[in-house]
C-alpha cells in the first residue's frame, strides 16, 4: 500500500527532493548565491534550507554573485562527472551565464559526438505577481526550449515540484527548471515519487474545450473552468510539465476529444510557446477541430512595478473565462 | 605524438624531458604546417586556427598532466589536444569532418572533445573554456581526484568577464586549475597593445590574489618547469595558479587570413626566438642529440602527419543521418 501523501508547500517539496536525491547520489552538489544561510536558512525561498547543514558545504556551495563562472563551472564540472545543481536566484541573472547554457551545456553532447554528458540543473524561479519588476519576473521558458540539447521544467504544483526535480538532477541532460516565485508557498500533497519528463498531466477533466497551461495559469485555468461549469461548460486542463521534452500526443488526444483549444501562459504571447502548441494541433488536428485554437500570454511589455499595472499585463482567470467563450463561440450551450 | 608522461616538481631533464618535448613540438609543428594547404584543397570547411610558433606551451604544460587531468582549450586548440595525447589522425579526420574523427565530424577544428583523455574541447566562443575548467578542477576537487584542470586562452581572451569571475572563484575554493594565457599578441588582427590598458595580464591575476607568472612561451623548458610547480600547488590543495606565456603565431589569425595588421619583419623577428630550433641547439650543445637525431626526428614528424594525413583522408564523411543523433541521452 502506498504511504498516504504529505502535505507540503513548492519549497518544502523541492527542498524534499534535493535532500532525498543528496542522500541516494553523493555525486551531486549545489552551488549558488547565498544558498545557505538567507532568507529561511536556505537561499531567498527556503529551498536549500538545512541543506549544508545536512551535507556539508562542501557539497552546498555560497558562491560569489559571479553567474557566468558559477553557470560555466557548473558545465565544466558536470563534464568532468560531477552532478550539478546551479541556484540561481532569479531567472532574468541567468541570461549573465547564457553562454555556459546554450553555447556550451546545451552542445557539449552532440558537438562532441555522444562523448559527454552534462548532468546540469540550472534552479532558478521566473514570473510575476509580487512586485520585483522588470528585471526579477520574467517568464523564460519559451528562450530556453528553444534551444537544441536543453530541456525546461516548469512545475505548477508541490508534487510536480518534487517528482520533476528529482528527475531533473537524475537527468544526463542539461535541464532548465523554472519555478514560479509567486507559488513557492503554494500547499498540496506529496507522493515523493520521481516524474518522469515529457508526460503531460490532465489537471481536471473536460468535453468542450482543452485548455493548456503551466505553473500560475493552471491554477488560474481551474478558477476559470469552475466558473465556467456554473453556465454548463466542460474545460479540460492539460499541463505539459515539462516545454521540452513536450507531450504533445496527450494534447492532440484532449483537442480530439474537445475539438477546441486554448493555449495560457504567463511568458509574453508573442513568439510565445503557446505559438508552438497551436501550430503543432492545427497541423495535427485540423480536421478534428471545431474553431480556431486561441492562445493567451502577457502582454508584449517589460513587467512593471506597481500593483494594478503588473495585474493587467498578465492573463487573469476572466480573460482565461473570457478566451473560452470566445472561442466556444456560438456553439456555447447556455444553462436553461 | 605519445601521452607525455608527468614530470617531477619543477625538473625539466634534457635527456628525458628534452628529446620527448623536441619531438611532440616537431611533429606538432608539422601537423599544424600543413593546415593552410588543407584549406586551400577545399579539405577544411569554415575556419581553422594553427598554432605554429605556440608549439613550446601545449608541450611545457603537458609535460605535467596526466591522462585524467582536464584541459579546455580554444579556437586555437590542436596542439593542445595533441600534446594532451589526441592522436594525430583522428584529430585531423576531425578537422576535415570525417566519420573517424574524435567527434564523428559534428565538432571540427574548433569543437574537438575526447572524453578519456580529458579533453573538454576546444571551443568556439572566445573564453568560455576557462569557465569549463574552473568547473572540472571543482568535480577533481569534489572528487578528490588529485586531477588537475588547465584552461588555454590567448590576450584577447583576458579580456573576457568569465576571466575575472574564475580567478576569484577558483581563488575562494582553492580549485586545482592552471590558467595558462598564451599571449601571442594579437586578439584576431587587434594588438594586446590597442585592446588592453595594462598590458601586463599577469596582473589581472595578482588582483584576485591568484600566484602569477609570466614565462617565456617561446623555451619548452621554461613553461614546463612553471607549469610542474603549477601544478604540484594545484595537487596540493593550495589553488589556482595563472600563467602568461609570451608567444607569437607565425602564421594568420585562420587560413585565408591576409595579415594585413602586421609587418614581415615582425614575424621573422620573433621565428628568431624559435622554441624548436632553440630546444635542438640546447641538445646539441649538451650533447644529447646529434644533428643526425635532429633529423630523423623531423623524419619521424613527416612520418607520422603523413600516415595522420592518410587515414584521415580515407576516413568516409558521416552517415546523413548522424546529423540528427546525440542531441541529448534521449536524443529528444
Amino acid at each position: 500500500m502506498n504511504k498516504p501523501a504529505q502535505q507540503l508547500t513548492i519549497w518544502r517539496a523541492l527542498n524534499a527532493a534535493l535532500h532525498d536525491e543528496f542522500t541516494e547520489d553523493p555525486s551531486v552538489i549545489i552551488m549558488g548565491e547565498d544558498i545557505t544561510t538567507w532568507g529561511t536558512g536556505g537561499g531567498i525561498y527556503g529551498v536549500t534550507r538545512k541543506m549544508a547543514e545536512t551535507f556539508g558545504k562542501h557539497r552546498v556551495r555560497d558562491t560569489p554573485i559571479s553567474e557566468e563562472a558559477l553557470i560555466s563551472a557548473g558545465v565544466g564540472a558536470a563534464m568532468a562527472g560531477t552532478r550539478t545543481v546551479v541556484e540561481i536566484m532569479y531567472s532574468d541573472f541567468s541570461l549573465l551565464g547564457a553562454d555556459g547554457l546554450i553555447n556550451q551545456a546545451a552542445k557539449s553532447r552532440y558537438m562532441f559526438g555522444g562523448q559527454f554528458a552534462t548532468p546540469l540543473v540550472l534552479r532558478s524561479n521566473g514570473g510575476s505577481g509580487i512586485g520585483k519588476a522588470a528585471q526579477h519576473s520574467q517568464s523564460l521558458e519559451t528562450l530556453f526550449a528553444h534551444i537544441p540539447g536543453l530541456e525546461v521544467v516548469v512545475p505548477s504544483n508541490a508534487n510536480d515540484a518534487y517528482g520533476l526535480l528529482r528527475t531533473a538532477i537524475k537527468s544526463n541532460n542539461p535541464t532548465i527548471f523554472l519555478e514560479h516565485k509567486g507559488m513557492y508557498y503554494d500547499k498540496g500533497p506529496v507522493t515523493r515519487e520521481p516524474i518522469p519528463f515529457g508526460q503531460a498531466r490532465v489537471a481536471r477533466e473536460g468535453t468542450d474545450l482543452t485548455i493548456v497551461a503551466t505553473q500560475l495559469m493552471v491554477s488560474r485555468s481551474l478558477e476559470a473552468a469552475e466558473e465556467l461549469a456554473g453556465e454548463g461548460i466542460s474545460v479540460e486542463i492539460i499541463d505539459p510539465r515539462t516545454l521540452y521534452p513536450l507531450d504533445m500526443d496527450s494534447i492532440y488526444a484532449s483537442v480530439r476529444k474537445t475539438r477546441h483549444l486554448l493555449v495560457a501562459h504567463e511568458a509574453v504571447r508573442d513568439y510565445g510557446w503557446g505559438g508552438e502548441i497551436m501550430g503543432n494541433a492545427v497541423q495535427e488536428c485540423w480536421n478534428e477541430l471545431d474553431a480556431a485554437p486561441r492562445r493567451l500570454g502577457a502582454a508584449r511589455t517589460p513587467i512593471p512595478y506597481s500593483e494594478e499595472l503588473e495585474k493587467a499585463v498578465i492573463p487573469t482567470a476572466k480573460d482565461i473565462v473570457s478566451e473560452v467563450r470566445t472561442a466556444l463561440g456560438t456553439k456555447v450551450v447556455q444553462p436553461a | 605524438m605519445n601521452t607525455l608522461e608527468a614530470i617531477e616538481h619543477g625538473v625539466f631533464d634534457l635527456a628525458t624531458d628534452g628529446v620527448e618535448a623536441l619531438k611532440a613540438m616537431t611533429a606538432i609543428r608539422e601537423f599544424e604546417s600543413r593546415l593552410p594547404g588543407y584549406s586551400k584543397e577545399g579539405l577544411i570547411r569554415g575556419s581553422t586556427h594553427p598554432s605554429v610558433g605556440m608549439e613550446a606551451i601545449a608541450v611545457g604544460v603537458s609535460r605535467s598532466l596526466r591522462a585524467a587531468d582536464s584541459i579546455a582549450s580554444n579556437h586555437r586548440g590542436h596542439a593542445h589536444c595533441l600534446a594532451k595525447g589526441a592522436d594525430p589522425g583522428r584529430t585531423l579526420a576531425e578537422i576535415l569532418g570525417r566519420r573517424d574523427g574524435y567527434c564523428g565530424g559534428k565538432g571540427g577544428s574548433m569543437h574537438i572533445g575526447v572524453k578519456e583523455l580529458g579533453i573538454l574541447g576546444t571551443n568556439g566562443i572566445v573564453g568560455a573554456g576557462i569557465g569549463l575548467a574552473t568547473g572540472a578542477a571543482l568535480a577533481a576537487q569534489q572528487q578528490e581526484s588529485g586531477a588537475v584542470a588547465v584552461a588555454y586562452f590567448g590576450d584577447g581572451a583576458s579580456n573576457q568577464g568569465v576571466l575575472a569571475e574564475s580567478f576569484n572563484l577558483a581563488a575562494i575554493w582553492k580549485l586545482p586549475v592552471i590558467f595558462v594565457c598564451e599571449n601571442n599578441h594579437f586578439a584576431q588582427s587587434a594588438t594586446l597593445e590597442e585592446m588592453v590598458a595594462q598590458p601586463e595580464i599577469r596582473r589581472r591575476g595578482e588582483a584576485y590574489g591568484v600566484p602569477s607568472f609570466d614565462v617565456d612561451g617561446m623555451d619548452v623548458e621554461a613553461v614546463a618547469n612553471a607549469a610542474s610547480e603549477a601544478a604540484v600547488r594545484a595537487r596540493s590543495g593550495e589553488g589556482p595558479t595563472f600563467l602568461v606565456a609570451d608567444t607569437y603565431r607565425y602564421l594568420g589569425h585562420m587560413a585565408d587570413d591576409t595579415e594585413i595588421y602586421r609587418t614581415r619583419e615582425q614575424v621573422e623577428a620573433w621565428k628568431g626566438r624559435d622554441p624548436i630550433a632553440k630546444l635542438a641547439a640546447r641538445l646539441l650543445e649538451r650533447a644529447v642529440l646529434t644533428q643526425q637525431d635532429i633529423d630523423a626526428i623531423a623524419q619521424e614528424a613527416i612520418a607520422e602527419v603523413d600516415a595522420a594525413e592518410a587515414f584521415a583522408k580515407a576516413s568516409p564523411f558521416p552517415e546523413t543521418a548522424e546529423a540528427f543523433t546525440q542531441v541529448s541521452e534521449d536524443n529528444r
